[in-house]
């Protein structure tokens, strides 16, 4: 690293004391680089065994890499915490303008602890921390006026990030989200409550600082040719094109989309919540992340009358990714576009995850049908596939509470299933809520191992189609080394850190290449050793919290309903999960 | 004839700010310091952004308001700066109505763009434009 790089600072604020430090950590950068690398040591540092994920006592950190603010699509920010969702590893990744941000003002890492005896507010320069009181701000309904007010109030338009949380992040829902520049989110596993749970309901970040390069020329030369694949690239086109909800119908098409509640793999509603018709009929506007050419973020908009009033329309703009897709549409059986997205506002706008917001109503929807529960529970409402009315009713009461039931849903179906049944049917794995893929055993094994429980982290459903499309047959060993060289290559990208979607972009030479014209010296094996180490590292903290791979719960419905690659097979997923404990 | 930037279609604008970290680019180094170019929210991403640059005016209030004469207007239209002369007193970045004099905090001295379209040429979606200057008769004589 060169010694006049900023990366090697990191931000220490102690929201109990209101204070803050300013330590130079050059060994934690090049030990983890950055991101995922760096973000978990310091969470080991930080983080006591047995803590309580809603104490003062657990940390948030947000780092960022070397290549951030340096080249393009390096433009993510990793947060790791530990989880009020799971009770585990938290890691959830945003980018936004949250990365290029706090990189600009200076830090690698900003670590968080303790907690403010009343709401507030942190605005973080280059050197200096605003403690700012949000009592004023905590309660307002929606988290959009949240980040307007911040906006309108602090200075540095255009050169900061403005991460918030909504009311469920106030109100301590286990899965509530941080907003950051009200498209991206760190959605998953609760690090809205983290903040909550501190009185912190929001965080800026501004800065424009200058970052120093061991040859310009190289370093130039380098950006260009990353440039040039990153804005050519047929994938980074169809992110800018369709965007991720590119996926819906083609998943739909082989019978992966989970619908209803994952019933079936099919939604014979999916054409018209496709990427296709939402950009034909509703996309209003792209934009992008700082520092990245793509533009994949697709804003729709959408027309909502006045109650009363003719000719009176308010014009919303409403993000839409695959994800919410699949969970807020296909799950709970929504085919009308229109109260698809607006539904997925009410969830932005109490700051849920969205993923595990539909994942929750889809099994609060079946067990209702079930009679599990009633409308005693429900607070009168009936939860129907494809009502989007009464789910968009189900979501404010999710944070408001009205019943013990509601207050079940906001610590996530694996827990509303405890207490009322249908476990077979809640949809999590490793305790979080499933992603929208059904493709074969590799989509589930990734979600039951990977670090986060998600999709991103060792990407089994591209393992699963790759097998569909050429017809090979999947061994759980053969799964297990896929997915183990993925994760571990994923800890290097989320390390430096750039944008998964840029994965094609950023092989093992360009990253090295791009490294080294910023002062980091690698090899290719290097880069690997250090993978698989951040890797171990996540699994250690993992186990330290009583995780134990072999007796992860597997729901009955993801064997029940047929897959792509046919029925999943419960011994082949044991089997391969045996394997990976010893592997991992 | 003299070249200024032209913000061809700020709707098109996504906000990535490839053009912002390409002018910093040009000094050869990362980062944003010494940009002299800003894509900022028109008051949050759903309502679009708005690019800031210098467009040369053809009588440049910075200029005017120098009491040192360090910014120099350039034949055409647009200004020069010269450093030696700059006392730091801001008036120049106060002057300008679109706030695309920008400052260097390290050294007090504005940072002015030199209409070199090194930024154009990183934009994805062809919202900048490095164009000649077109004489625009004056309706009033
Ligand atoms: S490069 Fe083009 S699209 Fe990107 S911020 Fe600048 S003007 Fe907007």
């Amino acid at each position: 690293m060169l010694p006049s790089d900023p990366l090697s600072r990191v931000l220490y604020v102690d929201l109990t004391k209101r204070r803050f430090e300013i330590q130079q950590r050059p060994e934690l950068f090049e030990a983890g680089m950055g991101g995922a690398g760096v973000g978990i040591r310091l969470l080991a540092e930080e983080c006591p065994a047995g803590a309580d994920p809603m104490a003062p006592e657990n940390p948030i950190i947000l780092a960022v890499g070397p290549l951030v603010g340096h080249f393009p699509v390096a433009s993510k920010t990793v947060a790791m915490f530990k989880s009020p969702h799971t009770g585990n590893l938290g890691e959830s990744h945003a980018g936004g303008r949250s990365a290029v941000s706090i990189r600009m003002a200076g830090y690698g890492a900003i670590v968080i602890r303790g907690a403010s005896a009343s709401p507030v507010y942190l605005v973080i320069e280059d050197g200096n921390v605003i403690f700012r009181d949000a009592s004023a701000l905590w309660g307002v309904r929606s988290s959009a006026t949240v980040g307007r007010v911040i906006r309108e109030r602090e200075p540095g338009s255009g050169e900061r990030t403005i991460m918030r949380i909504g009311r469920a992040g106030e109100r301590g829902i286990s899965y509530a989200g941080v907003i950051t520049e009200t498209y991206r989110h760190f959605g998953r596993l609760g690090l809205g409550a983290v903040f909550g749970s501190k009185k912190l309901k929001a965080l800026m970040v501004a800065g424009r600082r200058a970052l120093p390069v061991a040859d310009r020329r190289a370093y130039r030369e380098a950006y260009d040719a990353i440039y040039q694949s990153a804005t050519q690239s047929t994938l980074m086109k169809k992110y800018h094109d369709l965007g991720t909800a590119m996926n819906v119908l083609p998943l739909n098409e082989i019978g992966g989309l989970p619908t209803r509640n994952l019933q079936s793999g099919r939604f014979e509603g999916a054409e018209t919540i496709s990427g296709e018709h939402l950009a034909e009929h509703y996309l209003g506007r792209r934009v992008a992340c700082a520092h990245c050419p793509v533009a994949c973020i697709h804003l729709a908009a959408v027309r909502t009358p006045h109650p009363s009033e003719p000719y009176f329309w308010k014009t919303s703009m409403i993000g839409y990714d695959h994800e919410l897709i699949y969970s807020l549409g296909s799950m709970l059986g929504i085919a009308d576009p229109t109260a698809m997205l607006q539904l997925f506002d009410e969830v932005e706008v109490q700051g849920l995850d969205a993923m595990t917001t539909g994942v929750v109503l889809a099994w609060a929807t079946e067990a209702q049908a079930q009679g599990l529960v009633g409308t005693a529970e429900t607070d009168d409402l009936t939860l129907a596939w494809g009502d989007a009315a009464s789910y968009i009713a189900a979501v404010s009461r999710i944070v408001t509470q009205p019943t013990a039931f509601y207050r079940a849903l906001g610590r996530g179906a694996d827990h509303a299933a405890s207490l009322y049944g249908g476990e077979e049917y809640a949809l999590t794995m490793g305790g979080n809520e499933m992603p929208g893929y059904h493709t074969g055993p590799a989509c589930h094994l990734g979600y039951l191992t990977g670090a986060r429980h998600s999709h991103l982290d060792s990407a089994g459903y591209a393992i699963d189609q790759k097998a569909l499309a050429r017809g090979d047959t999947l061994t759980p060993d053969g799964v297990v080394d896929a997915l183990l060289a993925e994760e571990r290559w994923r800890q290097v990208l989320a390390s430096l850190v750039v944008c998964f979607f840029a994965r094609g972009v950023y092989t093992s030479e360009v990253a090295l290449r791009a490294l080294a014209t910023v002062g980091f010296e690698r090899t290719a094996d290097g880069l690997l050793r250090m993978g698989a180490e951040t890797l171990h590292l996540k699994d250690a903290f993992k186990r330290r919290e009583g995780y134990d791979l072999t007796a992860l719960r597997i729901p009955g419905r993801i064997l029940e309903t047929e897959s792509p690659l046919g029925a999943v097979d419960e011994a082949f997923l044991r089997q391969a999960l045996a394997r990976y404990a010893e592997e991992v | 004839m003299a070249k200024r930037l032209s913000v061809v279609d700020p709707d098109r604008c996504v906000g990535c700010q490839e053009c912002m970290f390409a002018c910093a680019r040009r000094l050869g180094q990362g980062g944003l310091e010494g940009s002299c170019i800003g894509v900022h929210s028109n008051g949050g991403f759903e309502r679009g952004f708005v690019v800031i640059v210098c467009r040369a005016c053809a009588e440049p209030p910075c200029a005017t308001v120098c009491p040192t004469d360090a910014l120099v207007p350039r034949p055409g239209g647009g200004v020069k700066l010269d450093a030696d002369l700059c006392i730091g007193c801001g008036n120049c970045a106060r002057a300008c109505p679109f706030g695309a004099v920008y400052w260097d905090e390290a050294q007090n001295k504005p940072q002015i763009c030199v209409y070199c379209g090194y930024c154009a040429r990183y934009c994805p979606y062809d919202v900048l434009a490095l164009e000649e200057i077109q004489e625009v008769p004056d309706a009033a004589q």
